[in-house]
């Protein structure tokens, strides 16, 4: 009050009280490791599991992105996945992901021949509904998205001789993602309205069962420090082929946040019985930058 | 009579400080309810501790050029004072808090959600450089993130 009643006694001399408003575009502005991490589908979350959180560093007022290299080397196979995304005012995000399944020796065994290779493309967008997972330290309401992932694996012919109903298909979710800042916890739960089989490589629906299916993924981490954040993933996945039975996944994950604009995560991944061979289990490395 | 109101300002502003409009003193004006004991202001070292994080989390605020124009002209001697209060009040130290509420301390600054993400990552700053278990920081931080919803106007 005696700073405004000096200034108006001289006003030529005196600043505007106000701050300097900055401009209303702003990049960056999301905390550390709070976008999470890329699936291997390519849309935010973490490894395996999508979540709530909108790919990108930006907030409501911005733009951002994040584009993500990851490997899983099993004993029989090695899945490869490259994406990148975009997030629009920390509300939308748009994603592209590419995955390649390289049989190697098994493809022999399989009779697709050494090396074949299944491949896909995924375009996802998700939308976020309601909540804020990391300020919404009061409430118990998580941050809640809804999102689509429309998947086409590039090995029609052999997709349908082992029994898959199409090629193509549509992924449908719901992510709730929630940080509890006091206990140091992330926690995920999401359900999946799919049929794709082993993520959509084999094709979508089967001779067993031909329609969508609910499916759940969930993942659960601890916060070590601003920079580190290990964790645990499940991922249910549906059974819809009769040549092989298909199990349920999990891993186990540590995140770290080596600089601002990129995160690394290991893990180690268990993906069960894929294509009859069993016990896929090996370590899961992923790279991931976002501005 | 203008020695008078000169006195009485005076009186109730802290040396060094400005006087800022009247408002209705309250605990509740902290914006967040305290810890039912002071396990956690002991943590944070106290009332030494908790003055040098505040200094500290002044400071930073003043050199980073994501939000340093916010803090050009404000009272930050003010600042000071009371951010301690509501640290200690929040912590479980027993003080009482003598500043405005967040909303009206933070109306008309605009502020964006990057500025009080910029905010946080100095204060986890200052805590980290006092020696602060990170346990501890979030503590704090999950009392001060509601905050966001009042403080973030654009
Ligand atoms: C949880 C978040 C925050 C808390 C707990 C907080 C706390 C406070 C307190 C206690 C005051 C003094 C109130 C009074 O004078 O009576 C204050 C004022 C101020 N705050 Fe914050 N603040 C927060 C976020 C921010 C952010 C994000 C910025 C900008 C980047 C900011 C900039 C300021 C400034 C410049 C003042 C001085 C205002 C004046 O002197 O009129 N604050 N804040």
């Amino acid at each position: 009050m005696r700073m405004r009643l000096f200034c108006l006694a001289i006003l030529s001399l005196c600043l505007p009280a106000s701050p300097i408003l900055a401009a209303e575009y702003r990049s960056g502005g999301k905390l550390l490791l709070t976008d999470g991490i890329s699936t291997v589908e390519g849309a935010g979350g973490g490894g395996i599991a999508s979540w709530a959180t909108i790919a990108g560093q930006e907030t409501d007022a911005g733009i951002g992105g994040a584009a993500h290299a990851t490997l899983v080397a099993l004993p029989a196979f090695t899945l490869t996945a490259l994406g990148a995304s975009i997030g629009l005012r920390d509300r939308v995000e748009l994603s592209y992901g590419r995955q390649r399944f390289d049989t190697r020796a098994a493809g022999a065994a399989l009779g697709l021949g050494r090396g074949f290779t299944f491949g896909q493309d995924i375009v996802g967008a998700k939308l976020r509904l309601v909540g804020d997972a990391v300020y919404d330290q009061d409430r118990w309401l998580p941050q809640i998205s809804v999102g689509i992932q429309y998947k086409r694996a590039n090995q029609d012919t052999v997709v349908r001789a082992v029994g898959a109903a199409q090629s193509r298909g549509t992924d449908l979710y719901v992510a709730a993602t929630k940080l509890l800042l006091a206990e140091g916890l992330v926690l995920n739960g999401t359900l999946r309205w799919t049929k794709a089989n082993q993520l959509g490589l084999l094709g979508f629906g089967g001779d067993g069962r031909r329609g969508r299916s609910v499916q759940f993924e969930g993942s659960a981490a601890k916060l070590l420090s601003s920079r580190l954040v290990v964790g645990a993933e499940f991922r249910s996945k549906p059974d819809n082929l009769r040549f092989a039975r298909e199990d349920h996944a999990f891993d186990l994950f540590a995140a770290w946040a080596i600089a601002r604009h990129l995160t690394v995560t290991a893990a180690y991944a268990d993906l069960g019985s894929i294509a009859t061979v069993r016990r896929q289990r090996g370590p899961f490395l992923s790279l991931r930058t976002a501005f | 009579m203008i020695l008078t109101l000169a006195l009485s300002l005076a009186l109730q502003t802290p040396p060094g400080e400005e006087s800022v409009a009247p408002y209705a003193r309250s605990d509740a004006n902290a914006g967040a309810t305290p810890f039912p004991d002071d396990r956690l202001w002991r943590t944070f070292g106290a009332a030494p501790g908790v003055a040098r994080i505040v200094d500290r989390l002044v400071e930073l605020n003043q050199n980073d050029p994501r939000i340093a124009d916010i803090f050009k002209g404000q009272d930050l001697v003010r600042l000071r004072r009371v951010l301690k209060e509501q640290f200690c009040y929040i912590l479980g130290g027993g003080c009482t808090y003598s500043g405005r509420d967040m909303k009206a301390a933070h109306h008309n600054m605009g502020l964006q959600t990057a500025d009080m993400a910029a905010l946080v990552e100095n204060l986890q700053r200052a805590m980290r450089e006092s020696g602060v278990p990170f346990a501890a920081q979030n503590q704090l931080l999950a009392k001060l993130a509601p905050m966001k919803r009042v403080v973030v106007t654009r």
